[in-house]
């Protein structure tokens, strides 16, 4: 680089800028923060929703599947099963109460968790909530995730 | 070695070597499930395999990190490492506490895993990349702020440098962002937001920091490149990389229920964040070129040009061809997000700790430079890892690209498992070159034991030594 342009330029575009946009992030998360009120479906974020989540969460679905896009992808989008399944929760409950304890051979299967009524009903309520979440252009793409 | 306390860095290199091999096997072990189903199933199903695969990444990385800068601080700050017997202690309890998380994820289930921790306590398990107990979060954050008081205390009573003080910075910001991990809100669309705060921080941000900084700091070692010239580099390298990728965060905000606003923002921002990497590597090439010496360690300078020409690559190339809102509308959540973490992983960050390894290994074991057996074979696994794992990001491209067309693209997509097994070639490729990366890593790990003559060292200029 020129000698024009000097370590302390340089030194004061790093302080400068890396200050400069961290408020700037700052700023629009609190934005964020305050609009997303009327897309993220807290209305129905009930107590059998915030037990579904931690099942979600304590059997670890998100390294193989994909909610709203992020997780792994070895198993099906989540976020619209709901939908795909017909607006059902019953059939969200039959297909995770269906999985074989062995697998199925050669092929890719979920794991048989033994959940109780209760706990089916918790996720199933939690996919249905995500399901609700108003994402910009209606993502997933399609009904098949 | 200008300092015995420098030294301690070998036990974390180690340490980081075995649990990069434990990765691999286990990338292997995913990578054959996804074209054998039942592959190992029920014993170890993909979510554990995945889980142990990226925990132990990041992990090793960790290692790799702490002791790079147990490595470089005493040296740039001028005296011995604050308290060496610190450095010691947290290099076993971290050890025992990655190596507890990993047997905890394949010998219980992960549900009991999270009764046996207490999870409701505090829950913070299961969510991607931060599946760690809670416990064990709680242990990372111990021994990153003991690190931090060790390090940060050697270079604010030493010699401040450029290198070190963008370092102390990156590994701040590290620690901070990580205390996302602790916040789960029961409301998702929170919950995804903030979680980029530790993921996206990290690797589009201060970890980026921590990056330059070690590259900076070998290449003038390796080259005896002035420091003003080097340090002018670093400076506006970071800057950028902060310019671009604070609010390029956005990019992470389209589809998860934030304002809309954010794909313009995310788009525009993450389209500028390959500049820092196309900055790192016209200024790795460049001081290689106005080198002042011939450093005998030949191979440490291929992997600090490596890194910057793969990190450029897997960061900057493939992350900006999805970034563009309209394009990952389609491509989000596809195998070509797996392509991009692959490389950019590897090329930022593990190439980088093995270039760090690569430099100081070989001094802390009492030479300046590896034998030529020893560099020959290092030269190789260098070629064999970073060929294989541009072979798997393609194979992931393609993967990904069979996928948006016949799930999201045509008019009437097909179900997700049916386009699976259209891409089953495709995950045979990939596999393969998972296990061509494999035997590269092996060699690496052999080169360290390889005898031979030592490296006669041409000398182009006689002011500088070591």
């Amino acid at each position: 680089m020129r000698e024009t342009f000097t370590k302390g330029m340089a030194r004061n575009i790093y302080y400068g800028g890396g200050v400069f946009f961290l408020l700037v992030l700052i700023g629009l998360t609190a934005d964020t923060v305050t609009r997303i009120s009327t897309t993220d479906n807290r209305e129905n974020i009930t107590e059998q929703v915030s037990a579904g989540k931690r099942l979600w969460e304590i059997n670890d679905c998100v390294g193989c599947h994909s909610l709203l896009g992020e997780g792994a992808y070895f198993a099906p989008e989540l976020a619209n099963v709901y939908t795909r399944f017909g607006k059902s929760t019953e059939a969200i409950k039959g297909f995770i109460k269906s999985r074989p304890k062995d697998g199925i051979p050669g092929r890719r299967s979920m794991p048989q968790f033994n959940f109780t009524e209760e706990e089916l009903e918790a996720l199933a309520q939690f996919l249905k909530y995500v399901d609700g979440i108003k994402t910009a252009r209606n993502w997933p793409p399609n009904i098949q995730g | 070695m200008k300092y015995e306390s420098q030294s301690i860095a070998k036990m974390y290199f180690i340490a980081a070597i075995g649990l990069f091999i434990g990765q691999i096997l286990f990338g292997a072990i995913m990578g054959m499930q996804y074209v054998s189903g039942d592959f190992l199933f029920p014993e170890i199903p993909f979510n554990v395999a995945r889980m142990v695969h990226t925990n132990l990444l990041i992990v090793w990385l960790l290692f790799g990190f702490m002791g790079s800068a147990y490595y470089l601080v005493p040296e740039e700050s001028g005296r011995e490492l604050y308290a060496p017997w610190l450095a010691k202690l947290m290099f076993w309890i971290f050890l025992a506490a990655g190596v507890l998380t990993i047997l905890g994820y394949l010998l219980v289930p992960y549900a009991t895993l999270a009764e046996i921790t207490m999870n409701d306590l505090l829950p913070t398990m299961g969510r991607e990349f931060l599946e760690q107990p809670t416990i064990a979060k709680i242990g990372i954050v111990i021994v990153v702020l003991a690190f931090l008081y060790n390090i940060g205390m050697t270079i604010l009573t030493g010699r401040k440098t450029v290198i070190t003080l963008v370092l102390l910075t990156g590994l701040v910001g590290l620690a901070v962002f990580f205390l996302f991990a602790f916040y789960v809100p029961d409301n998702l669309v929170l919950d995804k937001y903030f979680w980029w705060f530790v993921v996206h921080l990290w690797v589009e941000g201060v970890w980026e920091l921590i990056m330059a900084s070690l590259l900076a700091y070998v290449l003038i070692k390796v080259t005896g490149v002035d420091r003003e010239v080097v340090e002018k580099w670093l400076y506006i390298i970071i800057a950028m990389a902060l310019i671009s990728g604070l609010i390029g965060t956005g990019h992470h905000f389209f589809w998860i229920g934030a304002p809309d606003y954010w794909q313009w923002l995310g788009s525009v921002f993450s389209a500028i964040e390959p500049i820092p990497f196309v900055m790192m590597t016209l200024f790795a090439f460049n001081v290689v070129k106005n080198r002042r010496r011939e450093h005998p360690n030949k191979v440490a300078v291929l992997w600090a040009l490596g890194t910057a020409v793969m990190a450029l690559l897997g960061a900057g190339v493939w992350g900006f061809l999805h970034t563009l809102a309209p394009v990952n509308y389609y491509t989000h959540g596809t195998q070509l997000t797996a392509a991009h973490g692959h490389m950019a992983f590897f090329g930022a960050y593990v190439m980088v700790v093995l270039t760090m390894i690569s430099y100081s290994m070989p001094i802390m074991r009492g030479k300046k430079a590896a034998n030529v057996n020893a560099q020959k074979l290092e030269t190789l696994s260098f070629w064999l890892m970073t060929i294989s794992m541009s072979f798997i990001t393609v194979f992931l491209t393609i993967a990904g690209f069979i996928q948006v067309y016949w799930q999201r693209y045509i008019d009437n997509p097909l179900p997700f498992m049916v386009v699976q097994d259209k891409i089953e070639t495709v995950y045979w490729l990939r596999e393969i070159s998972g296990l061509v990366f494999l035997l590269g890593l092996i060699i690496y790990v052999y080169s360290f034991f390889a005898k031979g003559e030592d490296v006669v060292e041409v000398v182009k200029d006689n002011a500088v030594t070591s």
